[in-house]
């Protein structure tokens, strides 16, 4: 099942399928490692909901929930 | 470049160690400043190592090399215009595949580069085990582990780097980005081949150009036969983009990383990335969804408290030094305009730079301290939700929140902000929130106008007036100044680290050091021109010859003592009398301990009364006498520096902007005062008490506050409308002093002072308006 970064639910994961967007916000999301094939898991949402915070590449990225939306991932239907 | 000297330049992605790394090599023997022209900070050191001099300069920490941000380009500039012998490129290895993605776009540009793995005890600790010859082999440089927080393999580090310099093995490494892409990236450089003079590599320079990068198409267009080479780009990007169906840039970044994912693989031993870590064992409490909020505001309240409370005692020593200093010097000085000019201005002004001092000592070993451990960025997550709403970036309310203590740490602590237009309108909404150099002010305005009932009332609303302006006017700037202009928050949430003391040392010494030789100049400056606007023109021409007001007081005494008490008592001098001068004595004495509420030695003044009553009539006599004489030669006195100042040219200054406040309900002594508050906004209660010559209010000022009452013009509504004006108009000369230093120019510092002067105006002007409506 595809849908966005945003919309997963603490604990779970999922591989990135393609990032959208405009070309800056774009490009500072790829450079972060977030490119197709990529894995992701998210680790937790900030005491007010938002940003969010995920595990990616061995390492730990937070970013807004409205930056997630960009970011179109595919979880393993279970 | 001699010989002996090599340069080397430290690159590596953000929370890689790379500081660290340049402590251990370089040790104290450093120097930080600014790039030219940009706000991003320059760090410069040198070490002796086998014979040679080594000159290494710290790159900004980036987690690539594009365009897109001032620490990229910076750092990319550093490699191309200043073409450092060797560039050590630094590695987290417990982070290593994007970090990897740094080191294959620096060996893209062709420089020799060697590897520093760094954190591998970490890395290890993880159950990540990297394969040095197998990474060395690939990247085509060489390889060294290093635990910078622990020092080790630093020498090893220097070894190669000498290594790399020596033997100029420039192995060409290239990253194959598939038919397409390199068939284009051929044909354009066999088109570039015949430009000459150009200072980047060719294979770089054309990916660059079809990457769209702005500075290295700006380059390419100002050359002869550029804009051919253009339209050859022009053409190849739309070309390559209607095979992709994706943008260019993207395409080449996610074929970079796919390369970079190959390298990773191969050197090292698969296993899952998705565990707890400690570090999000940490997290676990720290940002928790309850508990994470009132974690952070605990934070916040010790370093408040640390930086204001703390630092208020070598803040108290360090004026009483100053002061003590003054007078010291002043004794050896002739009374006049130096030794006004030494001890008021000079060592006034050397003051006001030191007494921040401590405030922003422990103002930096906190944020050092929050930086180092991990936890900054995790501030900015827990209060990002919040500060956007305004239009802020999470770290914001640091600096915000300092503003309530003062404002020129306030403006310092956004160092920690990277985006710099977060950065800009952080420090410009700062002084808005109510420094503690403004207390004073409203203290002596609510004790004199406003019953006690609601003193806190209203004092909480001027705090809160200020906390709303600074949200709207961040929520304005970053709508009209910045306006589409909003950065994506993609911020790495670094594993938390056991700081180590020498860095944070380092760390907070190099920031102060910076406030002190900066600022302090101006700082410095400014007071003495304050100075000179207060007590200038000297030579004023009063309306009353007060010296001889003085001479007149002192012959009237003279003549009073000598009809009422000297005749009757047949002397010619109170001295020719031991009785009566004991009698006088006695009776100050008496006075004195009154007033000290010590118990009054009845007994002897009985019996002195008994032994001569009238005697002691008359030296209570002269004692009125002499009272009244002191009081009117002091009232003389106050009257004469009040005119002095009305006079001088911040007095003409307070007349002339007279009819711009007028509406505001203020009058030129207002004027007066709020002119020489911009030195500092607490010298508006000394500069009242001068102009309403009340003598020295700074230990007591209830002396000013019957004053003020008593002046027709005042009333409890222009009193508030004075506090509103107060809080929001100029930040003081060392906020804007600050402000110039840490936005590289006079402009911000500059447009500050309009705007929150325009806007106090048009704030006071309603506040009054309104008031006057509502017959208050």
């Amino acid at each position: 099942m595809i849908t966005k970064l945003h919309l997963l639910k603490q604990g779970q994961s999922g591989h990135v399928v393609r990032v959208t967007g405009c070309r800056s916000i774009k490009g500072r999301i790829i450079d972060m490692g977030i490119v197709s094939g990529t894995e992701i898991k998210v680790q937790k949402f900030a005491p007010l909901g938002d940003p969010m915070e995920i595990k990616v590449k061995n390492f730990n990225l937070s970013l807004r929930k409205s930056e997630a939306s960009l970011i179109e991932v595919k979880i393993a239907s279970t | 470049m001699s010989e002996k000297n090599v340069t080397v330049a430290l690159a590596g992605n953000p929370n890689s160690g790379k500081t660290t790394i340049f402590n251990n090599i370089t040790g104290a023997r450093r120097h930080v400043g600014n790039y030219s022209g940009v706000t991003v900070e320059r760090r410069e050191g040198t070490r002796q190592f086998e014979g040679k001099e080594l000159l290494v300069v710290d790159l900004p920490g980036t987690y690539s090399l594009t365009a897109r941000s001032l620490d990229e380009l910076v750092a990319r500039n550093v490699v191309i215009n200043e073409k450092p012998d060797v560039i050590v490129n630094i590695l987290d290895a417990s982070n290593l595949e994007r970090n990897l993605y740094l080191a294959v776009q620096m060996l893209e540009m062709e420089s020799p580069v060697v590897i520093a793995l760094n954190m591998v005890d970490i890395a290890e600790e993880m159950g990540e085990k990297v394969k040095i010859t197998a990474l060395s082999e690939k990247l085509g440089a060489s390889v060294v582990k290093t635990v910078g927080n622990r020092n080790k393999g630093t020498d090893a580090l220097l070894e190669i780097v000498l290594d790399a310099v020596k033997h100029h093995k420039n192995k060409s490494f290239q990253i194959n980005y598939g038919i397409e892409i390199e068939k284009k990236i051929s044909e354009i450089s066999i088109a570039m081949q015949t430009m000459t003079n150009i200072k980047y590599p060719l294979r770089w320079l054309v990916l660059k150009l079809l990457e769209n990068d702005l500075e290295v198409y700006q380059e390419i267009k100002s050359r002869l036969g550029g804009k051919e080479i253009l339209k050859l780009v022009e053409s190849a990007r739309i070309y390559l983009k209607s095979i992709f169906n994706e943008d260019l840039e993207l395409v080449i970044a996610e074929r970079r990383y796919t390369f970079v994912g190959e390298v990773y693989r191969a050197v090292t031993v698969p296993h899952s990335h998705m565990g707890q870590t400690k570090s999000d064992n940490i997290d676990s409490i720290l940002t928790h969804r309850v508990l994470g909020l009132p974690i952070f505001f605990g934070i916040m309240w010790l370093l408040f408290n640390s930086v204001f409370t703390i630092g208020a005692y070598p803040q108290a020593w360090i004026e009483n030094g100053v002061e003590a200093l003054g007078e010291f010097i002043g004794q050896y000085m002739a009374e006049g305009d130096l030794k006004s000019l030494v001890v008021d201005g000079m060592i006034g002004g050397v003051g006001a730079v030191l007494t921040f001092m401590p405030n922003i000592l422990i103002l930096f070993f906190g944020i050092a301290l929050l930086e180092d451990t991990g936890y900054m960025a995790r501030a900015a997550f827990v209060m990002d939700r919040v500060m956007r709403m305004v239009g802020l970036h999470g770290k914001s309310f640091i600096p915000l929140l300092l503003g309530f203590g003062c404002s020129v740490p306030a403006i310092m602590g956004a160092r920690t902000l990277e985006n710099q237009k977060d950065r800009i309108v952080t420090i410009l909404v700062a002084p808005l929130m109510s420094c503690s150099a403004r207390l004073p002010v409203y203290t002596l305005l609510i004790a004199a106008f406003f019953p006690e009932s609601s003193a806190g009332s209203i004092l909480f609303s001027i705090y809160f007036f200020g906390i709303f302006l600074a949200v709207l006017m961040a929520f304005v700037f970053r709508k009209i100044l910045f306006a589409g202009q909003s950065e994506a928050f993609v911020m790495e949430m670094p594993s938390y680290h056991i700081p180590t003391i020498r860095g944070i040392i380092t760390h907070m010494w190099e920031r102060s050091v910076l406030y002190l030789k900066k600022a302090g100049t101006v700082i410095l400056s400014a007071t003495v021109l304050v100075w000179f606007m207060t007590n200038y023109p000297s030579d004023t021409a009063y309306s009353k010859d007060y010296d001889q007001l003085k001479t007149m007081i002192e012959n009237t005494f003279t003549e009073q003592v000598a009809k009422e008490i000297l005749e009757p008592l047949h002397l010619s001098e109170i001295e020719d009398s031991e009785q009566l001068q004991d009698a006088i004595r006695e009776i100050k004495a008496s006075q004195l301990s009154e007033k000290e509420n010590v118990s009054v030695n009845l007994d002897g003044l009985e019996e002195n009364e008994q032994g001569d009553s009238a005697l002691h009539l008359y030296a209570l006599d002269y004692l009125t006498l002499e009272e009244r004489k002191e009081d009117e030669l002091k009232n003389l006195e106050e009257e004469q520096t009040s005119e002095k100042l009305s006079n001088s040219y911040a007095g003409c200054f307070g007349r002339m902007v007279e009819p711009v406040i007028q509406p505001l309900g203020f009058d030129w002594k207002i004027g007066v005062a709020l002119v020489s508050a911009v030195a500092a906004k607490e010298v508006l209660v000394s500069t009242l008490g001068t102009i309403y010559h009340v003598g020295n209010v700074e230990d007591d000022s209830t002396s000013l506050q019957e004053a003020l009452q008593s002046d027709p013009r005042f009333s409890p509504l222009i009193a508030y409308v004075l506090m509103v004006f107060t809080l929001i108009y100029s930040p003081c000369l060392a906020a804007l002093a600050v402000m110039k230093r840490e936005m590289n120019s006079w402009k911000w510092a500059g447009f500050t002072f309009v705007y929150s002067t325009t806007l106090a105006w048009i704030v006071a002007f309603s506040v009054y308006q309104i008031g006057l409506f509502l017959g208050y």
